[in-house]
């Protein structure tokens, strides 16, 4: 998991004026599950596009394998792409789908047809082989489109948000499936997506991306654990983000309340962002919580209860287990290594964050 | 580069292969000589004569009447057609959608000739029986056009409408008619379009008495070409460019909104 | 008002179809089938074997076929070219390309004459330039050169549409698969646009096959189409039972190129006009 397979340089690139992708810096280890995360717009697919040389870079460089590919047209890259709207070809069958590729490189004909029944077997549909486009449903096409891509045997396989389109269900179903996949065939992946659980259920890496800067690198761990600003922060899961006052190392003020926490070097009274996740809220008697307040909703949603509690000015979001009527005075406490800080932006790339809606 | 550069020339080939003709016909209509070749000075009299001469304003009048009035009722009774097609089992759909396609597809020879073996055995050529041939051959365009878009609106939102206690009649027109208004609109201007161009079912339905434009230059054309035509055929040529430009920018505007919104994703 | 109602709304339709689809058709086939007595026969159908009448249906079909060839020719690249363009006028400059359409039929045939005459603006150009003059008017040639003119937009049209609809993901999807351009047109671009080609030549063949107004007014009447064959027998010889056996013989012709064509044209719908 140490080489470089892909290596993109200060990559920039704009359209009609407007840039997408602003002196891009990222590698990709082979054999890496990496993600590219986002909302619409963020230069996410451009990124991909990019790689798979469907678009040209206005400046820098991508390096794959150790060569420069970044003039090489997209038909002589060493690596396959599977479309979000799957790209069939809908006037040949799915066995002629899956060849087109091995055609091209002239293979032999039993080759060809080994590989088709390996790769229809790998995605689970055997014996498809003489069906038409139109007769499969989207989660089977997405799997074909899968299939038309591996059997290339390309080193890097990039998935431009080939779940979008799917039902949950089948979503989660094909989340498991493409982790198996990837397993089997130790290839590397790159992944385009705007859904930040799929991003956390299978990558190695995520990359955090909003309007052309990229916001977070770091595993699906560090990333929900440990964001590094409020965009990251309030894009992975649901949280808490208040404003707040580092007073000093280890203390900080929310709310006009003082609290402990682990986090050292902000300076003196430095504004901050805090971020306090859901879950790490704990509801106790009022008189031992740091702020009390009253439940205004409640919902249960299965494994927990999803609480909203008014207090101090704030409106607390908070999963728990237990119960607590609506209109019931309760108290709030935050373990000190569930707190969150996060430095305010201050450089153009962090204040892209700030504009964002 | 090379490639772009032939690229625009084929284009420009075409363009004048398309355009040259138009473009000497309307020189022509303001040559004062009688010449095709010589220009003898700048006029509009082949203008004037043409608005004095009753052949040819009759014929304009003529076509105006007939097109209008045969694209109304092929609308009418298309749009008719359109909803209960719609509401018919496949196997009905099937055999209505069959009959539908023989105006379009047969000869247009023979689609006029059949007219007018059937009108002269009940009545006298006319202009009526002109009027009931467009008619004829029209309605299917507007069917074509209204169809498809009854197809997209999905019967669910006119239930919902019934649902929460809409009359038939008023669930139709608040909830279907703006979603297939479209269509019928591209019907009526395809219908009248038809009408307008038609030659050949003119000709064998009209009888004596009357001409459209197509028919009136037929028969001057047959006795040899008057400078008149040239000037008629800038006139019919700017209406018809005025037209269509109008309608194209009302759409192509809102296309283009499309693409900028496609490619901000 | 309910489904099984509502299809009543068809009834003005249905009723118009009857009459004057329907029943003028079943007209044209009783004069075919009978003699201006009312006796039965075939000999108006069968009449399509003499000679004169053969000749004329195979010029019908060599001018046609020779027609709708030059119109693919020429229509293809231009489509490509078209929809290759990317600008924001786009749907102007294609609309260019099929505003000729919407002039009026006989005009289009009346700038040809003019510009095909002895005395006429070609003939004054390849003599200005030393050339010996051409003298096509009344001759196949001339037929040929003004269908080509009058059913281009018409080919041009749904070639271009069949064209647009090729979504970009799929020449996409073919290059990342490491397919190259001559591969692109071949296997993606080409078989896509077979419905679009064959809704052209649909709207091109069957008109060139039955006109008989070119031919008349460019032909001089030298150029016997069948169109013209059926046109004389009807308004000049007043012959109905003959004419309307050709008719007949002319509409099972067309009725067969269509269906050789359908069963090409497996999407069934091919590209639409709009």
């Amino acid at each position: 998991m140490d080489k470089k397979l892909v290596d993109l340089k200060n990559l920039t690139k704009s359209y009609d004026n407007s840039i997408v992708l602003d002196n891009l810096n990222l590698y990709i280890r082979e054999n890496e599950f990496l993600t590219l995360l986002g909302p619409s717009g963020c230069g996410k697919t451009t990124t991909l596009r990019l790689i798979g040389g469907f678009e040209q870079p206005d400046s820098g460089q991508i390096i794959f394998d150790g060569a420069d590919i970044t003039a090489l047209p997209a038909n002589q890259r060493q690596l396959n792409t599977v479309f979000q709207k799957y790209s069939l070809f809908p006037h040949m069958n799915i066995a002629e789908n899956i060849a087109f590729g091995l055609k091209i490189k002239k293979k032999s004909k039993q080759y060809i047809e080994d590989k088709i029944k390996y790769a229809l077997k790998l995605v689970n549909l055997d014996g498809f082989e003489k069906r038409s486009v139109d007769s499969l449903s989207g989660g089977q096409q997405q799997r074909i489109a899968i299939a038309r891509a591996i059997v290339n045997e390309p080193k890097l396989l990039l998935l431009d948000e080939p779940l979008g389109a799917l039902d949950l269900k089948l979503r989660q179903d094909m989340q498991y499936e493409l982790i198996r996949l990837k397993e089997e065939l130790g290839i590397t992946f790159i992944y385009v997506t705007h859904d930040q659980e799929e991003a956390l259920t299978m990558s190695d890496t995520i990359v955090v991306m909003n309007q052309g800067y990229i916001q977070q690198i770091g595993t699906p761990e560090d990333i929900y654990n440990e964001p590094k600003n409020a965009f990251v922060a309030d894009f992975i899961g649901d949280s808490n983000l208040v404003d707040g006052l580092m007073l000093q190392d280890r203390l900080v003020e929310v709310l006009g309340v003082k609290l402990p926490c682990v986090d050292e070097g902000f300076g003196r009274n430095k504004a901050v962002d805090v971020v306090i996740r859901p879950e790490d809220v704990e509801l106790v008697a009022p008189e031992q919580g740091f702020f009390t307040g009253d439940v205004t909703s409640l919902i249960f949603k299965g494994v927990h209860w999803e609480i909203e509690v008014m207090a101090n000015g704030f409106e607390w979001l908070i999963h728990t287990t237990q119960m607590h009527e609506v209109g019931s005075h309760v108290g709030l406490r935050v373990d000190p290594f569930n707190i969150q800080i996060m430095r305010k932006p201050e450089n153009s790339a962090e204040e892209a964050v700030e504009t964002d809606e | 580069m090379v490639k772009k550069a032939a690229e625009r020339f084929y284009l420009g080939l075409i363009f004048l292969f398309l355009y040259l003709p138009i473009i000497v016909l309307i020189v022509l209509s303001f040559n004062d000589s009688k010449s095709r070749v010589y220009w003898g000075g700048f006029t509009l009299k082949w203008y004037q004569r043409m608005f004095r001469s009753s052949n040819i304003l009759n014929a304009f009048g003529t076509t105006i009447l007939i097109t209008l009035a045969s694209a109304l009722f092929a609308t009418l009774i298309g749009t008719l057609a359109a909803l209960g097609i719609h509401a018919m089992k496949s196997r009905g759909q099937a055999i209505m959608l069959g009959a539908t396609n023989i105006p379009l597809l047969n000869a247009d020879i023979v689609t006029g000739l059949s007219m007018m073996l059937l009108f002269v055995r009940f009545t006298k050529l006319g202009l009526s029986t002109v009027l009931v041939a467009h008619i004829t051959f029209t309605i299917p365009y507007v069917i074509l056009n209204v169809l498809p878009k009854l197809k997209q609106c999905s019967i669910s939102t006119y239930e919902a409408a019934l649902d929460l206690g809409a009359t038939p009649l008023y669930a139709f027109y608040k909830i279907q008619w703006p979603q297939i208004r479209s269509g019928v609109f591209s019907g009526f201007l395809m219908a009248m379009t038809m009408s307008l161009d038609d030659f050949s079912v003119t000709y064998f339905t009209k009888g004596a008495g009357i001409n459209t434009l197509s028919t009136m230059i037929y028969t001057e054309m047959r006795k040899g070409i008057i400078p008149e035509m040239y000037a008629l055929s800038t006139i019919l040529f700017f209406i018809a460019f005025l037209l269509l430009l109008v309608m194209n920018f009302a759409s192509s505007g809102r296309e283009h909104k499309k693409i900028k919104e496609r490619r901000r994703t | 008002m309910n489904k099984w109602k509502r299809q009543f709304l068809a009834g003005p339709y249905l009723i118009w179809i009857a009459g004057f689809l329907v029943l003028p058709l079943a007209f044209i086939l009783y004069y075919a089938l009978s003699r201006s007595d009312g006796s039965l026969t075939l000999e108006n159908i069968l009449a399509i074997a003499s000679p004169v009448h053969r000749k004329a249906l195979l010029l019908s079909l060599r001018i046609a076929l020779i027609c709708t060839f030059f119109c693919i020719v020429l229509s293809y690249p231009l489509a490509m070219i078209l929809n290759k363009i990317r600008s924001r006028h786009q749907n102007l400059i294609v609309f260019i390309f099929i505003l000729p359409m919407w002039m009026n039929f006989m005009l289009r045939i009346l700038a040809w004459k003019m510009l095909l005459s002895n005395n006429g603006v070609i003939n004054s150009i390849l003599e200005f330039l030393g050339l010996p003059g051409i003298d096509i008017l009344n001759t196949p040639t001339a037929v040929i050169f003004c269908m080509v003119y009058d059913f281009l937009p018409f080919m041009i049209l749904p070639i271009y549409n069949s064209m647009a609809r090729i979504s970009p993901d799929l020449i996409e999807a073919a290059r990342d698969l490491g397919a190259g351009n001559a591969r692109v047109f071949f296997k993606i671009i080409l078989p896509l646009t077979v419905s679009g080609v064959v809704s052209g030549i649909i709207m091109v063949f069957i008109p060139a096959l039955t006109s008989f107004a070119i031919s008349d007014l460019l032909g001089g009447g030298k150029v016997l189409m069948i169109g013209n064959v059926i046109e004389q027998s009807f308004m000049q010889e007043y012959n109905w039972n003959l004419g309307s056996g050709l008719s007949f013989v002319l509409m099972i012709f067309v009725i067969v190129s269509m269906m050789l064509m359908n069963s090409h044209d497996k999407e069934g719908g091919g590209a639409g006009i709009w």
